[in-house]
């Protein structure tokens, strides 16, 4: 047994404006399977990074076993005890598993293989993890990596392993070999495990306590067993945001998913038919990777069906390029601002010149003097020769909404208000509400409950690829939509399965 | 074997042996994931440096030095600007070749076609006795063997080594280093610098032997561009890369013989075949296309997975076709 007792005191971690870390104090006993539980941005990775060497904090201490350490980089971290496997695996692709399980590891000039390779086996055996030496890591699932990866920190000594979301793109079968390893290294070598997830299940399945973070701040710790409900209140709060009642008259069908099949190199959803009328507000509820994205981007031409139609204004769209779904009146805003939606590089000016400006020379002097007028509109605190990159989040939002067609009558948007504050969220719903109100359907992600519950008229829940609907919002409460969104829909009727 | 063929095979390998040395020091740069695009430049830089040094300072052993350290000061200009002030090292080598290419005609001016000192042949004791064999490989100057031993070294040292295994492990996924401990920026400068170094040793191996003096145009002009192909056709592997310039120097030699006998012969039809030695000038390079894209395709791979499991991994490090991953990219701890 080899218990270590690991705490953080007073840890602090800025990036710019925003407060990863604020202030968390926590202990972790040896021995013990620890939950990180938090919505995303609520700081766990930044806890976690800290912890493993990844990066500095901006203050604060970490004590191993009652005496304070300080180390800078992973490599110290994990002298010092503490590994951490990443979500994807800091593996080389290029190497065999052979090969990296030595990188790193302490010795000689010589690479001494048969001895690193006896090693290698005889831990993979214990957890029953299946590693061929000689296989290229290119070749290997992610559970594979992962295996590799533990058996690698365990062999470099590791007594705190930290798990980051490993439960991500793995099959349920790999994943009780992976726990069932884990409980064994807790319960008979003393190790501690923290598992950073988002999925209450597998944390509920796993851990023998949980620790919260919301918005930074460490907000509970709790023994486990504990139900669903009480883990969601702890990372969501307890403020139910109100719902305003808006009676709006919606129009025909406008977007129509005839038992459409999707697939992705993660996950795949079947058999979806939907109906989409316009003024709608359709709000995509779920984890990030259940599936929202790849049914969005299928509603826009960017994703191909493998089975299946997609009808907009009745007429059938199947196969087609995000081109003709435009010249249809389908509208799609991206999450990744910057990596998708905007042009780093390029001025406001010219943003604007590409989308209104149709014939083969610019004229400049036009496309200006349209930009200052959407500026003036859309409120964008920036100037009209300022490049895109040097906007604050948020009126880089304002940008995006302002490139929208004027009607469109679909309007897709991932996650449009993510990484906004109060009031430009606001602002932003205003600016939608009035399109629909006019007539556009709108169909969007969020990783914000309430504003889910808020804006939409009905809501889709995604859960590895299943779709659930959810008919009438104001039925349900961010509680239950939490517990929906971590695959929890036995114990609901207010959900009817769409795929 | 006739005397004409096993000199011609001599030749050969002398003439290729500038591009050996530069094309390991290349590799062993990209390896690390910085691209030295300065080689054209750096090569006809320190052949002019060394040379001049050489003569002025009556030592060959000062020329070698300083050609050395102008093909590593070049690396350490590559190696600053993307690393420190982070530039793109594709546009800093880019500028740096034509400006040490230029520099050197500016200095060298006064130097040209001048007599001057050069590296000795010096038969290699024993193995220069092998027949056929030591007539060939064995029969050279220094540089030769140090090209030898150098591509020895570098395959023992990527493959066979924990400092190899780390050193390729920059060039592929630098995260990964950082996280076992490996100050990657630090270990780029240093594999930058050192292939940097052996750049320089390459120019040395023009001015001081295989073409010996100084010149305008310089005589290895685009040799430096050809290394930086060979790189690429070597498949970023030691033993592929030497098999790559050997060939290229092959090919020329055999499209300047068939462009002194005005023609080829074939031997057995009796046909005098008229090739424009425009083409055959082209065909190294049609050569290496053809070869990359067979490596390339996954017919190889299906051969290769047909092998013994102790033997795969060795044939997919010799043909593979990828350059390192993180090849060209910055990394900054977080």
């Amino acid at each position: 047994m080899i218990f270590m007792d690991v705490e953080v005191k007073n840890i602090h971690k800025r990036f710019g404006p925003v407060h990863a870390n604020n202030d968390i104090s926590v202990t972790f006993k040896g021995g013990n399977i620890v939950g990180i539980l938090g919505e995303n941005g609520a700081g766990k990775s930044t806890l976690m990074k800290i912890l493993s060497g990844f990066q500095p904090a901006d203050s604060g201490e970490i004590w191993i076993d009652g005496r304070p350490v300080d180390y800078h980089g992973p490599r110290a971290a994990i002298a010092h005890g503490v590994g951490m496997l990443q979500q994807d695996p800091l593996d080389v692709p290029a190497f065999t598993v052979l090969e990296n399980f030595i990188y790193g590891a302490p010795g000689g000039m010589n690479l001494n293989r048969p001895q690193a390779q006896r090693q290698l086996s005889e831990v993979s055996q214990r957890f029953g993890f299946d590693l061929d030496p000689e296989t290229p890591i290119n070749r290997l699932s992610i559970a594979q990596r992962q295996q590799l990866e533990i058996v690698r920190l365990l062999a470099l000594g590791v007594k705190l392993l930290i798990l980051d979301e490993p439960t991500t793109g793995i099959s349920a079968e790999q994943k009780n070999v992976l726990f069932e390893a884990l409980r064994n290294l807790a319960k008979n070598d003393g190790l501690s495990v923290l598992l950073v997830s988002h999925k209450l299940e597998d944390v509920i399945a796993l851990c023998d306590e949980v620790v919260v973070l919301r918005a930074g701040k460490l907000v509970g710790t709790k023994q486990l067993p504990a139900t669903t409900d009480e883990l969601v209140t702890l990372m969501f709060g307890e403020e139910l945001a109100p719902h305003q009642p808006e009676d709006i008259e919606f129009g025909d069908t406008v977007l129509k998913l005839d038992r459409v099949h999707l697939a992705s190199k993660r996950l795949s959803i079947t058999d979806l038919s939907l109906e989409v009328r316009a003024g709608e507000v359709i709000g995509l509820a779920g984890l990030d990777g259940s599936g929202q994205r790849l049914m969005m981007r299928a509603c826009v031409g960017l994703e191909k069906c493998v089975a299946g139609d997609v009808f907009i204004n009745g007429q059938r769209m199947t196969g087609q390029a995000y081109r003709s779904f435009m010249q249809h009146g389908v509208s799609f805003g991206a999450a990744g601002r910057l990596e998708e939606g905007l042009i780093a590089g390029l001025t406001l000016t010219e943003h604007i010149a590409l989308v209104s400006e149709r014939g083969m020379v610019i004229d400049w002097a036009r496309a200006r003097q349209h930009t200052e007028t959407q500026i003036k509109l859309y409120d964008v605190r920036g100037h009209a020769d300022n490049m895109i990159e040097q906007l604050s989040g948020g009126n880089q939002q304002r940008v995006l909404m302002a490139l929208l067609p004027e009607n469109p009558v679909v309007l897709v948007l991932e996650q449009p208000t993510r990484g906004l504050d109060v009031d430009s969220a606001r602002w932003i719903w205003q600016q939608l509400l009035k399109r629909r109100a006019d007539g556009t359907a709108i169909i969007f992600s969020s990783a914000e409950l309430d504003e889910i519950v808020t804006y939409s008229d009905r809501i889709l829940v995604f859960y590895a690829g299943q779709i659930y609907e959810i008919r009438d919002p104001d039925a349900v409460s961010i509680d239950e939509l939490g517990r929906l969104i971590g695959g929890d829909f036995q114990s609901s009727d207010h959900v009817e399965r769409l795929a | 074997m006739n005397q004409e063929l096993i000199n011609a095979l001599n030749s050969i390998v002398a003439n290729a042996t500038p591009l050996v040395i530069a094309s390991m020091g290349e590799t062993i740069t990209e390896r690390a994931g910085v691209v030295n695009l300065s080689l054209n430049g750096s090569i006809i830089l320190s052949a002019m440096a060394g040379f001049v040094v050489a003569l002025q300072a009556d030592s060959l052993i000062i020329g070698l030095i300083v050609a050395i350290l102008v093909g590593a000061l070049i690396a350490l200009i590559i190696s600053v600007a993307s690393i420190e002030l982070r530039r793109d090292q594709i546009a800093v080598g880019f500028v740096l070749t034509l400006l040490a290419a230029d520099l050197a005609q500016f200095l060298g001016q006064d130097f040209t076609r001048v007599p001057g000192p050069r590296i000795s042949k010096w038969s290699f004791p024993i193995l220069s006795e092998i027949p056929i064999i030591g007539d060939i490989f064995f029969d050279h100057d220094v540089f030769v063997y140090f090209s030898f031993v150098l591509v020895i070294a570098a395959w023992f040292w990527l493959f066979r080594t924990r400092g190899g295994l780390e050193h390729r492990a920059i060039g592929e996924r630098p995260e990964s280093a950082f996280a076992r401990g490996t100050n990657v920026n630090r270990m780029r400068y240093f594999y930058t610098v050192f292939g940097g170094g052996l750049v320089g040793l390459a120019g040395a191996a023009y001015s001081l032997s295989v073409k010996p003096g100084w010149a305008t145009p310089p005589a290895m002009q685009g040799d430096g561009w050809i290394a930086l192909a060979i790189v690429i056709f070597g498949g970023w592997h030691p033993f592929r890369v030497v098999f790559g310039a050997y060939l290229f120097a092959g090919l020329r030699a055999a499209s300047s013989a068939i462009q002194r006998n005005g023609g080829l012969d074939l031997p057995l039809v009796d046909v005098h075949v008229n090739i424009s030695f425009i083409l055959l000038n082209g065909l190294p390079w049609l050569l290496m296309i053809l070869t990359l894209l067979a490596v390339s395709s996954g017919g190889i791979e299906r051969l290769v997975s047909l092998l013994p499991r102790q033997i795969q991994n060795r044939m997919r490090n010799v043909l593979r076709s990828d350059p390192p991953a993180a090849l060209g990219t910055r990394f900054e701890a977080e």
